[in-house]
């Protein structure tokens, strides 16, 4: 028994980081009280930055700081029409996926079919020797590790730390620290750009680690989902964790009840992650006064100082 | 602006006509015979769209002078198929090869149409007056890969990752199968179905489940390399399709079945040159060089190799057919009886898998 889940625990991390690192980021955003829609947009163009980068220099991890840097771009044209342009938020990521969708399309021409040569995922020392969970929690890309660090940095930034305090602050009453003499703007700005490049960089994991190859269109509904989990999971970090391994671990489930001769038809298999997650979601979330606590109370609403 | 152009056009007419006739005499005079070709998918570097793209080089070089072509890469099957398809014909291409099942209707469609234009296209079964078809055995080069990874298993367990459960992805299932099994009785095949045919995130992780699942030999009937990839990663075996592949794993991939488009396309282009093309019905294999293994890894012993020559040659004389009965079905049904060989129709509608394959196979 233990030897046929080992393998399933192992490959749902892998399938769950790039939505671990795109839930992330919108959460943070969020939480600033800004609603970026366009996670899948700019997850695509960090896929196909990061990917084109580590084609053309050789090195995997140039490709992930460009898919980053990438993300964070295409997360500043956001910042501009909605901070600074006072647009309307939920059109504006709404176009901004679409842009991505279009123009990774249409960058990724050359790179369709191109296949990046890469070693497998290291095995950490000491740690990867670990009966059970050696195999599952250390044999894993380094980029795994880094999205479990962000994850800790996060949940300290938010809830521990003053500066997370300000931030929250920002997206609860803008108008009060405002008054109090914070910068709203710069701040949403920042962390408009922190989600972008985290989206940027689950595109370049899902691009450069994960596949490692791009298709038009390859992150397949990652960034909608993302954007599900946040608000799901009560815009709690850990909660965020538990969905995007869960979508990662139905994704996978599905290939070893195939591999073992269980019968279902593919189709449903293939909408079994997205029905799973939600589901499982919106259960742990029925508590409406639990999302009407944690949701930033001026989310979405575009704020100008006085 | 016009009569600019209609005077170089003159000019490049005469020297070609002039040029024409102290080479080869009148014949080569007439304007280049334009040739269009419909890709479902990107060349890239491998795979399905990569090896006829391959076999339009070659042909082009082959009847270098004489042919102009022109390709469509990354088309969808759908309504974009018969508008590429129609541009192709409207503008003078005298001969079109559409190259994925689903170009089927478009191509009649449009044939219907464009009486004087040819057009071939690939696995489908509707032809017309102007539309041949042609198609490859795979499964022939897909029977030996067999052989080889009944040889080289350990575990005797092969991993099979499949786009679609249609008869020609069947059938390359079950010759694996057994070929397999005709060296390695106990050997088994399990399979898994991407959906799709180019979904490289989707094939790895499918291989992956079945390396972890026991298969220590890989195959796949899908577009993208990542499976071969993930054998080489995971030190396996794994065995290339379209294309040789050996280049995504050099110790992985053990050979590939590669299609080789390159003579059918100079011969079919010959025939339209010379206004001798009477139709099409092609399904070439071994015999006819559409079918061959790419160069054998040298991890593979010297007689297995010398076995798996030896029924190549007797693939190519024809007397070795993968399909030979006694053969059942993976539920215990008899579907083929002793000594007989499977019929071209049969192997055209081919819904079940043999014994040896795990599972049941999904309905569509």
């Amino acid at each position: 028994m233990i030897d046929t889940l080992v393998p399933i625990f192992a490959a749902t991390i892998a399938a769950g980081t790039p939505l671990v690192f795109a839930a992330l980021g919108e959460l943070v955003t969020e939480k600033a009280g800004v609603l970026n829609l366009g996670v899948e947009g700019m997850m695509l163009i960090g896929a196909i930055a990061g990917f084109a980068t580590a084609v053309t220099t050789g090195n995997l991890w140039l490709g992930t700081v460009a898919g980053m840097a990438a993300g964070a771009a295409m997360s500043a044209i956001f910042a501009v029409l909605t901070l600074n342009l006072m647009a309307n938020q939920v059109a504006s990521g709404l176009a901004l996926t679409l842009f991505g969708l279009g123009l990774s399309a249409f960058v990724g021409k050359p790179f369709e079919g191109v296949s990046l040569l890469r070693e497998g995922a290291p095995s950490l020392p000491l740690l990867g020797d670990l009966p059970v969970l050696g195999p599952i929690l250390f044999r894993q890309h380094y980029l795994v590790y880094v999205s479990w660090a962000v994850f800790a940095a996060v949940s300290w930034f938010l809830f521990r730390s003053r500066a997370g305090l300000v931030l929250r602050s920002v997206g609860e009453s803008p108008d009060s620290a405002h008054a109090i003499g914070y910068p709203v703007i710069r701040i949403r700005w920042l962390a408009t750009l922190f989600g972008g490049a985290l989206a940027g960089v689950g595109g370049a994991f899902l691009a450069v680690f994960y596949a490692p190859m791009w298709v038009e269109g390859m992150v397949a509904g990652r960034g909608w989902i993302a954007l599900a989990l946040v608000v799901f999971a009560t815009w709690r970090p850990a909660r965020v964790m538990v969905g995007a391994y869960l979508f990662g671990g139905v994704t996978i489930a599905q290939f070893f009840a195939q591999g073992g001769g269980i019968a279902i038809p593919a189709p449903f298999l293939s909408a079994l992650p997205y029905l799973a997650t939600i589901i499982v979601l919106v259960v742990i979330s029925r508590n409406v006064a639990t999302i009407r606590l944690n949701s930033p109370v001026s989310l979405g609403r575009s704020y100008r100082p006085d | 602006m016009n009569t600019q152009r209609i005077t170089r056009w003159a000019f490049a007419l005469a020297v070609g006509t002039a040029l024409g006739s102290l080479a080869a005499g009148p014949a080569a005079a007439q304007a280049p015979l334009k040739v269009g070709f419909v890709y479902v998918s990107p060349i890239g570097d491998a795979g399905w769209t990569f090896q006829h793209d391959q076999g339009r080089k070659e042909m082009e070089k082959a009847l270098a002078g004489k042919v102009e072509t022109k390709y469509v890469e990354n088309v969808p099957e759908g309504p974009d198929a018969e508008r590429v398809i129609r541009e192709f014909a409207a503008n003078g291409y005298k001969l079109v090869f559409t190259t994925s099942f689903g170009y089927m209707n478009p191509t009649i469609k449009v044939a219907q149409q464009f009486p004087n234009t040819v057009f071939l296209h690939a696995t489908g079964y509707k032809t017309a007056k102007n539309v041949g078809i042609y198609n490859a055995r795979f499964y022939e080069g897909r029977y030996l890969c067999g052989v080889m990874a009944g040889k080289m298993t350990k575990s005797n367990v092969a991993g099979y990752v499949a786009a679609f459960p249609i008869p020609e992805v069947l059938q390359g299932i079950n010759a694996f199968t057994l070929g397999m099994r005709s060296v390695n009785p106990k050997a088994e095949v399990r399979v898994i179905w991407t959906n799709s045919w180019y979904d490289p995130g989707r094939e790895r992780e499918a291989a992956n489940t079945l390396i972890s699942q026991g298969a220590d030999v890989l195959t796949h009937h899908t577009d993208s390399t990542a499976v071969v990839q993930a054998a080489e990663e995971k030190g396996k075996y794994a065995f290339g399709y379209h294309s040789d592949m050996s280049k995504y794993g050099p110790k992985a991939e053990l050979s590939a079945t590669t299609h080789q488009w390159g003579a059918f396309y100079t011969k079919v282009t010959q025939e339209v040159l010379a206004g001798t093309w009477k139709g099409t019905n092609v399904w070439g294999g071994i015999k006819d060089g559409m079918i061959k293994l790419a160069p054998i890894n040298a991890a593979v012993p010297k007689d297995v190799v010398e076995l798996v020559a030896s029924k190549e040659k007797d693939i190519g004389a024809g007397k070795l057919h993968p399909f030979t009965g006694p053969l059942k079905d993976n539920a215990g049904k008899e579907r083929l009886a002793a000594g007989q060989t499977m019929g071209d129709d049969k192997l055209a509608v081919m819904d079940f898998y043999v014994e040896g394959v795990q599972g049941t196979l999904p309905k569509q």
